[in-house]
């Protein structure tokens, strides 16, 4: 205890004392240019706050959340019912997560277990590749190819429509998986799966009854984090689904999500109008779920870590 | 049927190779058919003339001018900051509440809708500070943007150098700063430079921010100021994909448009892995 004192004390003196003013402006430099990310995200989250704010005096917030029915450029009667958009963007998300999981868990497996090192270096190298690719070219093959290719295997109720957001998200949801699953899978030591291995289990029953359960909290977040980016996924989803506004729940129709709604409404939107706050405040409520999804992943990682 | 613990395995594991195998596809099918598609409008005059007759002929010059200022200004700004940023929570901010609060904010600045960056961009760039719809509004969007990318892959390439050359550095009497200079910062060096590369290609094919702080349709001259209006590759492969007059004839366009930026952005990232490919066989600790 007094030796813990004394070396609190002692770090205290370095700290603050005996450092040469050269030091000392550095330090602050630092410590300066480091508040920017804290000042940014603050900034982020004011003007949200600050752009939506007068929407809660000029709308009622209850039909925003509850309203069905999304049609801002109404002359008379604009509506800005949240619902449609949120369902939508639900349902790219989800349709995106349904695909991409059972693919990238399968990918990060075999990075993490089974590929020889001289596989590896191609495939790694592919996959950060495919996650570097800007999402207006994922949205124009989505736009261009993608949904003939589905036009002609499902004949959808509208070319472009929410099956075809989904797959596309899923190719860019993967990588972010694939990536943060095998660091979890690699981060298992290898004498756990050594005493399976001689306990007489095969590869594939060590991989399913230790080294997955052993890095589930990765792979959790992993798939958390995937869907959050996909949340968040604008061009993509603006150019694959079509964006019409309509509630429903077919993924062979057309849908528009949060983020969609606010690319295009923007170019049309007068500055300062009911509508230009309502697009801050769907921002708003898109922040706060992204905010929420982040957290969670980090959450359950803090949680549910195993310390080897 | 049961199958045998042995062909149990052998099943599995194929439907994982098989999954690598897709992923790896999609790669090639993404690529392949931008390339073939562009490949047949793709010259050197299109690269270098101005757009003519609202984009359906001529060139994409000034998209390509623009996206390379956006990437010059998001250079200048987020780089400095990320390297400082990471310098200090890697080399002062260890273990302290404080670099717990900046960790978390970054990994948080990390995770918010592009989009959402572009509403902040509208709301102070282009309102409050008044710099308009202007070049420079756009590439500040991107630096903040871009920061967290910047922070983490540097903090990661700081961390990554190991404490005994510290240590060796302040044992020879070096204060903290010189042991940072002159012995962190060269050995991390190559590893900062390769998330330099990712966060500038990561704002060069962004899209949505520049939607809302002042990306024009179509210019026939380059921005002649940061104040200006101008014109950005991805953005004009949506634009010309969505919006254009005539979308099955200017289909060549769109095309060859996509593989310049596919090109550009794909060209940075071999060259950030291959970068790093180098400095890690160089340097095992």
């Amino acid at each position: 205890m007094a030796l813990k004192l004394r070396k609190e004390k002692g770090r205290r003196l370095r700290k603050n004392k005996h450092l040469p003013p050269r030091e000392k402006a550095i330090q602050l430099a630092l410590n300066i240019a480091t508040w920017t990310s804290i000042v940014a995200l603050a900034a982020v989250f004011g003007e949200l706050m600050l752009g939506a704010l007068p929407a809660f005096s000029s709308i009622n917030i209850i039909d925003f959340f509850t309203g069905t029915v999304w049609n801002p450029s109404h002359p008379m009667y604009p509506l800005y019912g949240v619902v449609p958009l949120f369902v939508g963007t639900m349902m790219v998300s989800f349709g995106a997560a349904l695909i991409a999981i059972p693919i990238g868990l399968g990918c990060s497996i075999w990075l993490a277990e089974l590929a020889s090192p001289r596989v590896k270096a191609v495939f790694k190298p592919a996959v950060e590749i495919l996650a570097g690719i800007p999402s207006v070219i994922f949205g124009f093959f989505a736009l261009v190819i993608l949904s003939e290719w589905i036009s002609v295997v499902f004949d959808p109720v509208t070319k472009l429509n929410a099956l075809n957001g989904a797959i596309m998200l899923a190719v860019m949801m993967i990588p972010i998986m694939v990536t943060v699953a095998e660091d979890a899978m690699n981060a298992v030591p290898r004498n756990l799966r050594e005493a399976s291995l001689a306990l007489g289990a095969t590869r594939w029953e060590t991989i399913r009854h230790v080294v997955v359960p052993a890095s589930l909290s990765g792979v959790v977040a992993a798939i958390v984090l995937a869907f959050g980016r996909a949340v968040g996924e604008t061009m993509t989803v603006l150019m694959a689904t079509g964006n019409a506004t309509l509630l429903h729940f077919d993924f062979l129709r057309s849908v528009q999500t949060m983020t969609a709604a606010i690319a295009i409404d923007f170019g049309e939107v007068e500055f300062g109008s009911d509508h230009y706050h309502v697009l801050f405040l769907v921002g708003l409520v898109l922040f706060v779920m992204t905010f929420i999804i982040n957290f969670l992943a980090d959450w359950v990682i803090r949680r549910y870590r195993e310390e080897y | 049927m049961m199958l045998s613990r042995k062909a149990t395995e052998v099943a599995v594991f194929s439907l994982f190779r098989g999954c690598a195998v897709l992923v790896v596809l999609a790669l090639l099918v993404l690529v392949g058919y931008i390339a073939t598609g562009g490949l047949e409008r793709l010259s050197i005059e299109f690269l270098t003339d101005m757009p003519r007759r609202a984009n359906t002929q001529g060139g994409i010059f000034p998209a390509i001018v623009g996206t390379f200022y956006l990437m010059l200004i998001v250079l200048s700004i987020s780089v400095p900051i990320g390297v400082m940023s990471a310098i200090y929570l890697v080399e002062y901010q260890q273990n302290s509440l404080m670099g717990r609060v900046f960790r978390l904010a970054v990994y948080n600045l990390a995770g918010v809708p592009s989009i959402v960056y572009g509403l902040l961009g509208l709301g102070i760039f282009v309102a409050y500070l008044g710099l308009g719809f202007s070049l420079i509004s756009a590439g500040l969007t991107l630096s903040i943007m871009t920061l967290p990318l910047m922070i983490s892959s540097a903090r990661e390439a700081i961390a990554a150098v190991p404490s005994t050359v510290r240590e060796a550095s302040y044992a020879l009497g070096a204060t903290k700063w010189q042991t940072i200079w002159h012995h962190v910062l060269p050995y991390a060096l190559p590893g900062i430079f390769t998330g330099i590369i990712l966060s500038v290609s990561r704002a060069a094919g962004e899209t949505a921010p520049l939607m809302l702080t002042g990306v024009a349709m179509s210019l026939q001259r380059l921005p002649d100021s940061f104040f200006d209006s101008f014109m950005a590759l991805p953005y004009h492969v949506f634009y010309m994909a969505t919006q254009s007059s005539n979308l099955l004839a200017t289909r060549p366009i769109q095309y060859a448009t996509a593989l310049v930026l596919l090109l550009l952005v794909l060209g940075m990232n071999l060259f950030a892995i291959v970068l790093r490919k180098r400095y890690r066989d160089k340097y095992r600790w």
